[in-house]
């Protein structure tokens, strides 16, 4: 990629000063690029190879009869069936199961976060004493991965009720609350939704973080301003101060967003992969993989792929604009 | 057969990741097999098992004692993958295989399991090892019956047996609910009676775990229903899976399903087995490895716990058995056939299956110092019909096992009916 450039870049020395000056600033121009792309090359190949290289030859594997064994393994070979396995899935009423429940999950992950986080930021917006201690308290849980943190949730949400219960079903008996006692996530049809609880739990911290890094990002100026023209303290968050934390909502709503459509690992720690309440298409995945389905478990890998690029895609656009406009 | 959730997690993490970069490789490996240093490579052998913890240590240890005394010119190396009931060391296999970087030899469980590295002509007929082993005789016929393929040959070497269809009591629990911890029950409707009475005395009737127990269950149900034969068919085409016995046999499951803890999902089966010896459940049905849990806890047969074939099943013996095979392209064949030598002798039978809690696939063993459990499961195995277990890869290929995994716990989630799950399971089956 970079040796045509740094060729240019050596003749341009040898053949001296008798080129026109608009050429030489061309080329001089040329020879901007060549160190920091030589720079990112290695990145790039890398990249190029194991990102964008595997997502073809997964999308190729997608569309192809891989779904048993000597197939799947080469020995047979497989042949191109184009998007015959998409529509056998989207047909297939659990993969539609698997589907709604990682809809569900995000629903209740995402909205759980960003409403605790922010309501967490705006409570610490006000400086007080110990900030730094409650900062650490909730953001603690995001440094424990989801596969400690679900072993523990497991626990914790043990189905059993009433004289068996433990867990959060014990402690809903021990204070009275009996009437809260569920079947959590062994419930077919919401079940899903309880595993998004130990999400919520730890990425609100994190969410909490990005508000209050936006709360702190609004000049104090303005909050003066506001006052200095009578704006009570709740006018001021909900005109100067909210309408300028909408960049972070954004931020917050991608990052969740995409952890919510590939949640596997806190999942399979907490329930086992053939579990019906829980299943989702990253666990399919693994099903497929399993049972030597590996064009099926390709389709599902392009699906959630579109589905992240439905999410992501709009915001990189919208970033790379605002950076053109600045 | 031991798991923990914790394991299970990281290893499918690394796995996730190994496939990413496998899949490059398997591409442009086409050529492979470049590890293969020429036939009869006896110098080392790797074996492969996911005998990493526990009975199965223990087994896997004494085995290998045996090993170096017959062939001390090898070099035993352990190949060991812990996690998830095999589940870890069978993906990570499956890549290993794929890249054309096969171990020398690998576990697997017998019968139907073994026949997708068959199709992917992974692993190589060792019909002739069996009969110059002298397994021929040694073993029952029916298991080689089982064993054998369509094509008429024989894809592996059993090293021990394991009975699936086994109920675990608590005497003084029975005792407790009015009943006779003596009694026996020749069908499942005779049972029924005995698990209300327990459940009535207020403490879970039958304990049980996540899907696979589940499926481990169903399995000693369609036993009893159907009887062996009809069993077999199920298997073999014989038994039309949309027959009114069959969905007998599922009614009887869902009443039984209705007798267990509620909290199932979330437990594997030491934990459902550790019901009955707490005295918080009644009955446990589960594969004779649960009798290693109760000996640990220093538990005594006859006394702290009881045990007996699934009522209705007296008369088979619900058979799953590791087994070990001589991958395509292993790099020492020598060593391999110098392991399968030893796992097919008695002697490498007695010493693993003692310290493993099963049973020796041949049955020329002495097992006077056997334990008493051992004993009758021998015994057993001599005169009951053997019939593949479904749960544990012996009836069915994995694609099969997985989808009627599936069916089974969206049942018994209480999202399909008996109709649904009935015709999801002969759709598994019948492809």
């Amino acid at each position: 990629m970079s040796s045509p450039a740094t060729s240019a870049a050596r003749t341009d020395r040898s053949s001296g000063t008798s080129a026109p000056t608009g050429e030489r600033r061309r080329r001089r121009h040329a020879g901007r690029y060549v160190a920091p792309l030589l720079l990112i090359s290695p990145s790039l190949v890398v990249l190029a190879v194991f990102v964008y290289g595997l997502i073809a030859v997964n999308i190729r594997t997608s569309m192809t009869d891989a779904n048993d064994a000597a197939i799947a393994t080469g020995r047979e070979p497989a042949t191109f069936v184009g998007l015959e396995n998409y529509v056998r899935l989207l047909q297939d009423a659990d993969f539609q199961h698997s589907l709604a429940n990682m809809l569900l999950y995000t629903v209740v992950f995402l909205g759980g976060a960003l409403a605790v986080g922010f309501v967490w930021a705006w409570l610490l917006d006000k400086p007080i004493k110990g900030e730094g201690i409650f900062r650490s308290v909730y953001l603690f849980p995001m440094a424990v991965s989801f596969v400690a943190s679900g072993v523990v949730w497991r626990w914790l949400l043990n189905s059993n009720q009433g004289d068996n219960a433990s867990g959060l079903n014990r402690l809903f008996e021990m204070v009275g609350l009996g009437f809260l006692q569920n079947p959590w996530w062994s419930d077919p049809r919401w079940g899903i939704a309880a595993i998004a609880l130990p999400a919520v739990w730890q990425l609100a911290g994190y969410v909490m973080a990005l508000f209050l890094a936006g709360f702190r990002g609004v000049p104090e100026e303005l909050r003066e301003a506001g006052r200095m023209d009578g704006a009570s303290e709740w006018k001021l968050y909900r005109y100067v101060i909210f309408p300028q934390l909408s960049p972070v909502l954004l931020s917050a709503l991608i990052i969740i967003g995409h952890m919510s459509l590939k949640v596997f690992d806190l999942i399979l720690s907490i329930a086992d992969s053939s579990n019906y309440s829980t299943k989702v298409p990253a666990v399919d995945v693994l099903q497929y993989k399993s049972s030597f389905a590996y064009a099926d478990a390709a389709a599902v890998g392009t699906i959630l792929l579109l589905l992240v690029a439905l999410l992501i895609i709009p915001y990189l656009v919208r970033t790379a604009r605002a950076e053109k406009t600045r | 057969m031991r798991s923990t959730r914790l394991q299970t997690g990281v290893v499918a993490g690394v796995a996730a990741l190994g496939l990413t970069l496998a899949g490059c490789g398997s591409d442009s490996g086409g050529s492979g097999g470049d590890g293969g240093s020429g036939g009869g490579d006896a110098s080392e052998v790797e074996v492969f098992t996911w005998w990493a913890a526990g009975s199965e240590k223990a087994g896997l240890d004494a085995l290998v004692a045996v090993f170096d005394e017959q062939h001390p010119d090898t070099e035993f190396i352990n190949g060991a993958v812990a996690g998830g009931a095999g589940s870890a060391a069978k993906d990570l296999l499956q890549q290993r295989l794929q890249t054309n970087d096969p171990p020398d030899t690998f576990q697997a469980h017998a019968g139907a399991e073994l026949q997708d590295y068959i199709d992917a002509a992974q692993i190589e007929d060792v019909s002739s090892q069996f009969e110059e082993f002298g397994l021929t005789d040694a073993v029952p016929q029916d298991l080689i019956d089982l064993l054998t393929t369509e094509d008429g040959a024989i894809y592996s070497i059993p090293s021990n047996i394991h009975r699936s269809n086994v109920v675990w009591a608590n005497p003084q629990v029975l005792q407790d609910a009015g009943l006779d911890p003596e009694a026996t029950y020749s069908s499942i409707d005779e049972w029924i009676p005995a698990l209300q009475a327990v459940q009535d005395s207020g403490v879970t009737a039958l304990s049980v775990g996540q899907a696979w127990t589940q499926v481990n269950l169903l399995e000693t149900v369609l036993m009893s229903d159907l009887g062996a034969d009809g069993y077999i068919g199920l298997w073999d085409g014989s038994t039309d899976w949309s027959s009114p016995e069959v969905t007998a046999a599922l009614e009887d499951f869902d009443t039984l399903m209705g007798f267990t803890n509620t909290d199932r999902d979330g437990l594997d089966w030491p934990d459902a087995t550790q019901q009955v010896i707490d005295g918080q459940a009644g009955f446990n049905v589960m594969g004779d490895w649960a009798e290693a849990a109760f000996e640990e806890q220093d538990q005594v047969a006859g006394e702290d716990y009881t045990y007996f074939p699934v009522p209705g099943t007296a008369d088979q013996f619900g058979f799953l058995a590791d087994s070990f095979t001589l991958p395509v392209g292993a790099p020492h064949p020598g060593g391999a056939e110098a392991w399968l030598e030893t796992v097919a002798s008695p002697e490498g039978q007695a010493a693993f299956n003692k310290a493993k809690g099963s049973i020796p696939a041949r049955s020329d063993v002495d097992l006077s110092d056997f334990s008493e459990y051992q004993q009758s499961a021998a015994e057993d195995f001599a005169s009951a019909t053997i019939v593949p277990s479904l749960a544990h890869g012996a009836a069915a290929p994995v694609a099969t096992l997985n989808d009627i995994t599936d069916a089974v716990s969206k049942f018994t989630s209480g999202s399909s009916d008996v109709a649904t799950l009935q015709q999801e399971m002969g759709a598994a089956v019948n492809g």
